[in-house]
């Protein structure tokens, strides 16, 4: 199979190259061009040609959870919001936390699935924070990171063994960081919004001081940990004075992290209910400066699909995230890039080379002899976000009906067209 | 004029308008009160049904006489369990009562936003009796007759709210109402039980009940929700009574004839002595009676706007 896109904007964070070209495709891979008459010609003119997305943390929910969402709705999902590789984490039931349920999602996911799944294992048996979970047998089988993701590991004698084993297998430790006395029984971020809707606050205390933690048992250490889902600006400023003095932290935001605050919770809106929650404009405002400055590496979607009878409840009682995939790439573009906060290869990398150098370093990139991964995306043209449109189970988000930028025409993934 | 919602969710809800007419329909429904004959035929023909997802007296007494001095069937249900696991979802029920032809479903749910939750799904007015640590609007607004009863007026009024503000839905519905009607509103309460962001509501915050009340034309005390803490808010009760309790020191701070108001259930010796309790500056046992007519009021106005509308 040999395709060829041509004549559209092609952005490459990893080269550095911006401009029209053309991109060759030749088994899967990506090609310098070929002699033979391609079996495809794709028009890209007018749109924009990315390397396909990575997301370093998502929720596919199988097994255990395949009412809100599977491995193959997931992937669909993924593939129509521009994403070629995503990342899972393990707090599935049973939990990802031995090599059979790897090798499942693994094979599963190449057989059935619309984008390349890379499964994060557990740090610890049942991701209950008391022993490892056997992160090398996992690593036999292809886990990208560890992670207890969904909970924090709240003893810091069990994260200091995870970081020492995970690293032994060439691994990286992905931390939720949630110090839980504090957080837990609160439902919003603690603020002038919780006050006013009666609900009991999250402190942006709970997660800093355990961002503060990670960072020192990374100095301490000196081995890599990776902060996941970034919401506090006393977060960023932690991880920026921890990289300045050369401590092996990277870091990860979502899109609702700068383009919500606690407000979005008026009226109960359990659809702005998440953890870590929405943070005040503060924090929103650090965690763009985070990012334009490298503090923050990249942006995941923390894509976390919910039946509607899990979210149509009383505030208190909805669980906690929303879906990410369908909605990342155009949130990044309109907010980020269109406001000027980033230039375009600049947000492009937080979604595509920094990912890959977190989970699989020979992505994001339109190399050639690379994986063919690649997204052809509409910049030009709003379009209304309609939750009734998408591709996931799920329909848990806030973004019902904005009017955004950066709109996926088709997506490559292997040299297979996932969504088009 | 009329109310402009179909419910009474909280006080954030209701304009200065609607707190007034409030206010001025319970003059009268008061005077059905203390007439011989306690009974109008304003529900006629009408059905209640309150659901309380927590224990309440005063307030589910409140509304069932309410209703029936104004000729309405009324029908009660009682449930401890406020958890989807245990049963139905609140929505499935509320729309169960809701074709049952209730006109004014009354709740009172453990979780804040329950009955916001509701009211667009059902076709009967949703009264808020109290959500969570949010809001507990008729509560206020007996407060507010209150007030207007023994001070002629709201605004300019100098109103000291002290104790478990966190966890007080009753504090949060007086403060969003006093602050629109113009009053001025000082709060004290142990640290660890002062909600953040209230300075920027536009409250003073003040150090000591002291404090707060100093210059006070109203004294609210409210009561400990132990049942709403998760963890130990102060170390113990004896303390508690000694440093944040309403005390004679503290009233003789105040104007000499400042009310004392309570929402009730009282812990006595905690909140306040029982001689404090008992004073001639005391107003709880009326706004018991108040209770009443308020309640009589909005349940009226939802009526009328239900057949207007």
């Amino acid at each position: 199979m040999r395709m060829v896109v041509e004549n559209g904007h092609v952005v490459d964070p990893a080269t550095g190259f911006t401009g029209v070209r053309p991109v060759y495709i030749e088994h899967g891979l990506i090609s310098d061009g070929f002699e033979e008459q391609p079996d495809r010609i794709i028009d890209a003119t007018g749109l924009a040609v990315f390397p396909g997305l990575i997301d370093a943390h998502c929720h596919l929910r199988e097994p255990g959870h395949e009412y809100r969402e599977d491995i193959v709705s997931g992937t669909k999902s993924a593939a129509k919001g521009g994403f070629t590789t995503v990342a899972c984490m393990p707090n599935t039931v049973p939990v990802c936390d031995h090599a059979a349920l790897v090798r499942f999602i693994k094979e599963k996911s190449a057989k059935e699935g619309y984008a390349r799944v890379l499964p994060i294992g557990a740090l610890s048996k049942e991701q209950k924070g008391l022993e490892l979970a056997e992160i090398g047998l996992m690593a036999a089988e292809g886990i990208v990171a560890v992670s207890d993701d969904g909970r924090p590991v709240e003893r810091a004698d069990i994260m200091r063994k995870g970081m020492l084993y995970a690293n032994h297998f060439g691994l990286t430790v992905i931390s939720h960081c949630e110090d839980l006395s504090l957080a837990e029984g609160g439902h919003m971020n603690e603020g002038l919004w919780s006050t006013t809707l009666g609900l009991r606050g999250i402190p942006t205390v709970s997660e800093s001081m355990m961002v503060a933690r990670e960072c020192l048992l990374s100095e301490y250490l000196e081995l890599p940990v990776h902060i996941a889902h970034v919401s506090t600006r006393a977060s960023v400023d932690l991880i920026r004075a921890a990289k300045a003095r050369g401590v092996q932290v990277s870091a990860e935001t979502c899109p609702h992290y700068f383009t919500l605050t606690d407000q979005a919770c008026q009226g109960f809106d359990t659809n702005a209910k998440m953890n870590p929650p929405l943070r005040a404009q503060e924090d929103v405002d650090a965690i763009i400066k985070g990012l334009q400055d490298g503090t923050i590496d990249m942006i995941a979607t923390d894509h976390a699909p919910h039946h509607s009878d899990e979210k149509d409840l009383e505030f208190g009682l909805a669980n906690n995230g929303i879906v990410g995939f369908e909605t990342a790439l155009a949130l990044g573009y309109t907010f980020l890039v269109r406001t000027g906060f980033l230039t375009l290869p600049q947000w492009l990398a937080t979604m595509t080379t920094n990912p890959a150098k977190l989970l699989q370093p020979d992505l994001g990139t339109l190399t050639p002899g690379r994986p063919a991964d690649l997204v052809l995306v509409d910049l030009e043209n709003p379009f209304i976000f309609d939750r009734d449109a998408m591709l996931s189970k799920a329909r848990n988000t806030p973004f019902h009906g904005w009017e955004l930028y950066g709109q996926v025409q088709l997506t490559i993934c292997d040299g297979r067209v996932t969504y088009e | 004029m009329q109310l402009i919602h179909k419910d009474l969710l909280g006080i954030q809800q209701l304009t200065v308008d609607e707190i007034n007419l409030i206010l001025d329909t319970a003059e009268t429904m008061k005077m059905v009160l203390q007439a011989n004959s306690k009974r109008t035929a304003h529900l006629q023909g009408k059905s209640i049904v309150t659901l309380f997802y927590e224990n309440s007296t005063r307030t589910r007494l409140s509304f069932e006489m309410a209703s029936k001095f104004m000729s309405a069937a009324s029908a009660n249900i009682a449930t401890s369990s406020s958890s989807v696991n245990k049963g139905e979802s609140l929505v499935d029920t509320a729309r169960t009562i809701d074709m049952m032809a209730t006109d004014i479903l009354i709740m009172r749910h453990g979780e804040s936003g329950a009955p916001h939750l509701i009211a667009p799904r059902v076709k009967a007015s949703v009264i808020n009796a109290g959500d969570g640590m949010n809001e507990h609007p008729t509560q206020a607004l007996l407060d507010f007759f209150t007030m207007r009863q023994k001070k002629g007026g709201i605004k300019g009024l100098r109103v000291a709210i002290i104790g478990d503000v966190l966890h007080s839905r009753v504090a949060r519905s007086n403060l969003w109402g006093l602050i629109k009607l113009g009053a001025e509103v000082r709060l004290a309460a142990p640290p660890t039980m002062m909600p953040v962001g209230l300075a920027e509501m536009g409250a003073v915050v003040c150090p000591s009940v002291r404090d707060a009340v100093q210059g006070a034309d109203v004294i609210m005390a409210l009561r400990i929700q132990l049942e709403r803490m998760r963890t130990a808010m102060f170390p113990s009760i004896s303390e508690y009574a000694r440093f944040f309790a309403l005390d004679d020191d503290a009233i003789r701070s105040a104007k000499p004839d400042a009310i004392i108001m309570h929402p009730g259930p009282c812990n006595h010796g905690v909140e306040m002595p029982t001689h404090i309790y008992d004073s001639s500056q005391s107003v709880i046992n009326e706004q018991v009676t108040n209770g009443v007519a308020v309640r009589m009021a909005i349940m009226y106005l939802l009526q009328a706007r239900r057949n207007v509308g």
